[in-house]
């Protein structure tokens, strides 16, 4: 059915009352999420939209509305903080949206994440999604995803909305879709995903979506060929990007072989990936491994 | 972001790392007057933001303030071509005149960000002066590395074992130890994505020395950094990629005829890899972010209108946080001011994408609705073979 969210699932959204917070938690209130909390400091003891309390700290917000996923919207300069402050809470899943955090502040936390219980998503990324718990946490559109056994995982935001896309024209529902962000150092990586889907009685499958930059790919090549036993179909993108370059995400910059679009279909194809021909099949590549 | 070589070696020796006595001119004159002060005997170094520059001819040695001027002269003001800078090169518009040194030893050193490692590394090699891809392909076990835990930061046992690993000279072990570390605080202060000194020299008097740096910054770190902002040097970047950036877009201008516009990198990425799919190419990567607003959509339009380049263009919007029907307007009124003379594709889907549609079908701009990308790559060949 899914991993990570559900109906058990109860959303703390740090930055509600901002303007890109409030717009989106409305949509994740609307496609079935159970907001419990949002947390703005200097706006506790207030209601947002007359319905979800505000709180000044996690703290609080955990300790009164039991909440166990944070979503954060908050600026880049303070976003590093912010997912310190719901680690140090105790919340298990955080899922941070905010592009443009400084690396080094990545750096920081990745450490300090290093042995404590809770799971980044992100940053700079949708977040998640279970359609058949009616639970999105994240600003992917809802109404393109369709319940079902198809997990995907990808490092970006939009190309993710036209896999899903694709899968749900074809009759091909999701068990769950998380996108794990473009940065160079994020929290959770394919390989952390790879392994919840593999235990996951309810997906059979997986898309899994890479890009140029970094070897994130070729090690969930290495774990799919040596662990992984449900179908996978991949693709790569930025075949056209030139070495050097910034493209858009700041993970997707060309340094090495390695990094490169063609190296990662290599290592995925040689661990029995589905390789979709173009970024348009990605959908009917999935029916083919589904038989 | 990038700086210039004497951008660079200015912030090395704040922080203590011995650089080349120098100075910078942007004439000839400047540049006859300063080598004539440093007693004539000069290196003349073009400042562009690529490497490459010694084979490019973009480096002189020279024996007098005449000749200084004369290679300045040669020098400024011309665009410098070299294996780094695509055919069109980079504008010289000032040049480093540096004191020569008189080389014993070269050595590589440099702090990046290790994203498989998740922190910075220190790398050191012997086998300084040649790029380090180079050496990485040829004789990757010349190559030490030292990851620093961000946390307690780089410790002084780590550079120690950098410097006794390169097989330095006893004397120089502590000095060189010290540069380590302060390079790396040079890296962590100021939020540097590269700090590089290639080589790094031991001089003919036995003395280590920075000949050359690179110095480059975590473009989402620059908000805090306001000197390292002032740095920045427009000169070096595309005319169309300083333009974008003014208004939140992210655009990198590419080499074939193709103008693409798309929300989101990994989209915008694959909808370049259909478009060569297609026997054509990309003449840009164009993501216009997630939540664009009309006029950012408009701007990035009007980015594509006045590049010569592209002779025919995709839109690719899948409609989110950006709604398919506020993409159409941006285009329509990017539209308006100028005269459209090339054919244009446009995929719309996901939130609002019938009104879009609907926006785009009235604005008589003759645009061309497709589905999907296969049929916007089918669209874009087919307009190729049109023109």
């Amino acid at each position: 059915m899914s991993i990570l969210v559900n109906e058990n699932t109860r959303l703390m959204v740090q930055g509600l009352t901002g303007r890109e917070g409030s717009f989106h938690s409305l949509r994740c209130i609307e496609y079935g999420t159970n907001l419990v909390a949002g947390v703005t400091p200097g706006r506790g003891d207030t209601m947002w939209e007359e319905k979800v309390p505000v709180f000044n700290t996690v703290k609080q917000a955990v300790s009164e509305t039991e909440a166990n996923v944070a979503l954060i919207f908050v600026p880049a300069a303070f976003a590093a903080d912010a997912i310190l402050e719901s680690t140090d809470a105790g919340i298990p899943l955080i899922a941070c949206i905010t592009e443009g955090i400084p690396v080094m502040d990545m750096v920081r936390v990745a450490k300090y994440l290093e042995d404590k219980p809770t799971r980044l998503i992100g940053p700079n990324c949708p977040g998640l999604i279970s359609p058949g718990s009616s639970c999105k946490i994240g600003i992917m559109p809802g109404n393109i995803h369709a319940p079902g056994r198809v997990g995907v995982i990808s490092r970006s935001g939009t190309l993710t909305y036209e896999a899903v896309n694709q899968l749900t024209a074809l009759g091909i529902g999701q068990s769950t879709c998380v996108g794990i962000g473009g940065d160079p150092i994020g929290g959770t990586s394919f390989v952390d995903m790879l392994k919840l889907f593999q235990e996951d009685p309810e997906t059979d499958a997986v898309v899994l979506i890479g890009e140029i930059g970094g070897t994130k790919e070729q090690e969930a090549a290495d774990y799919i060929r040596d662990h992984f036993t449900k179908p996978v179909v991949g693709l790569v993108v930025g075949t056209t990007a030139p070495p050097g370059r910034r493209m858009g995400h700041a993970g997707a910059i060309i340094t090495g072989s390695a990094a490169k679009a063609d190296e990662k279909v290599k290592a995925l194809r040689a661990a029995g990936v589905h390789v979709a021909p173009s970024p348009a099949e990605i959908g009917i590549t999935m029916k083919q491994a589904l038989g | 972001m990038k700086v210039h070589e004497y951008q660079a070696k200015a912030i090395l020796s704040e922080y203590g790392i011995p650089v080349p006595n120098a100075g910078v001119a942007s004439t000839p004159e400047e540049a006859r007057q300063i080598a004539q002060d440093m007693g004539g005997t000069v290196v003349v170094k073009a400042q562009i933001h690529a490497g490459g520059r010694g084979m490019a001819g973009g480096v002189k040695s020279v024996g007098s303030p005449q000749e200084a001027e004369a290679v300045a002269k040669g020098l400024l003001g011309q665009r410098l071509v070299t294996h780094q800078t695509g055919p069109e090169g980079a504008p010289v518009n000032r040049v480093l005149l540096e004191e020569p040194a008189q080389i014993a030893k070269e050595y590589y050193l440099a702090v990046i960000i290790d994203s498989g490692a998740r922190c910075p590394v220190i790398m050191a090699s012997e086998a300084g002066g040649v790029e380090i891809e180079e050496v990485a392909a040829t004789a990757p076990e010349k190559i030490l590395r030292s990851n620093v835990d961000p946390v307690i930061g780089l410790q002084p046992f780590q550079c120690r074992n950098l410097a006794y690993g390169l097989n330095l000279p006893a004397d120089l072990i502590r000095p060189a130890s010290t540069l380590i570390a302060n390079l790396y605080k040079l890296f962590e202060n100021n939020d540097c994505s590269l700090a590089e000194i290639n080589p790094l020299a031991i001089t003919a008097d036995g003395q280590l020395m920075a000949l050359d740096a690179k110095l480059n910054f975590d473009d989402d770190a620059l908000p805090r950094h306001a000197q390292i902002q002032e740095l920045r040097d427009a000169d070096q970047e595309d005319p169309l990629e300083v333009e974008a950036s003014k208004f939140g877009i992210s655009y990198v201008k590419l080499d074939g005829d193709v103008g693409c516009m798309v929300n989101g990198a990994g989209l915008a990425m694959a909808t370049m890899d259909s478009i060569s799919m297609s026997d054509a190419m990309p003449a840009n990567f164009l993501d216009v972010g997630g939540g664009a607003t009309e006029e950012q959509v408009a701007q990035a339009f009007r980015l594509l209108l006045s590049d010569s380049q592209v002779k025919r263009i995709l839109v690719n919007v899948f409609g989110g946080i950006l709604r398919c029907d506020v993409a159409a307007r941006g285009i329509v009124a990017a539209c308006e001011e100028t005269e459209v003379r090339v054919p244009i594709v446009v995929r719309m889907l996901g939130t609002n994408a019938d009104e879009g549609k609907d926006i785009l079908n009235k604005s008589d701009l003759g645009v061309t609705l497709v589905n999907d990308l296969n049929e916007a790559a089918t669209m874009i060949k087919r307009s190729a073979s049109a023109s």
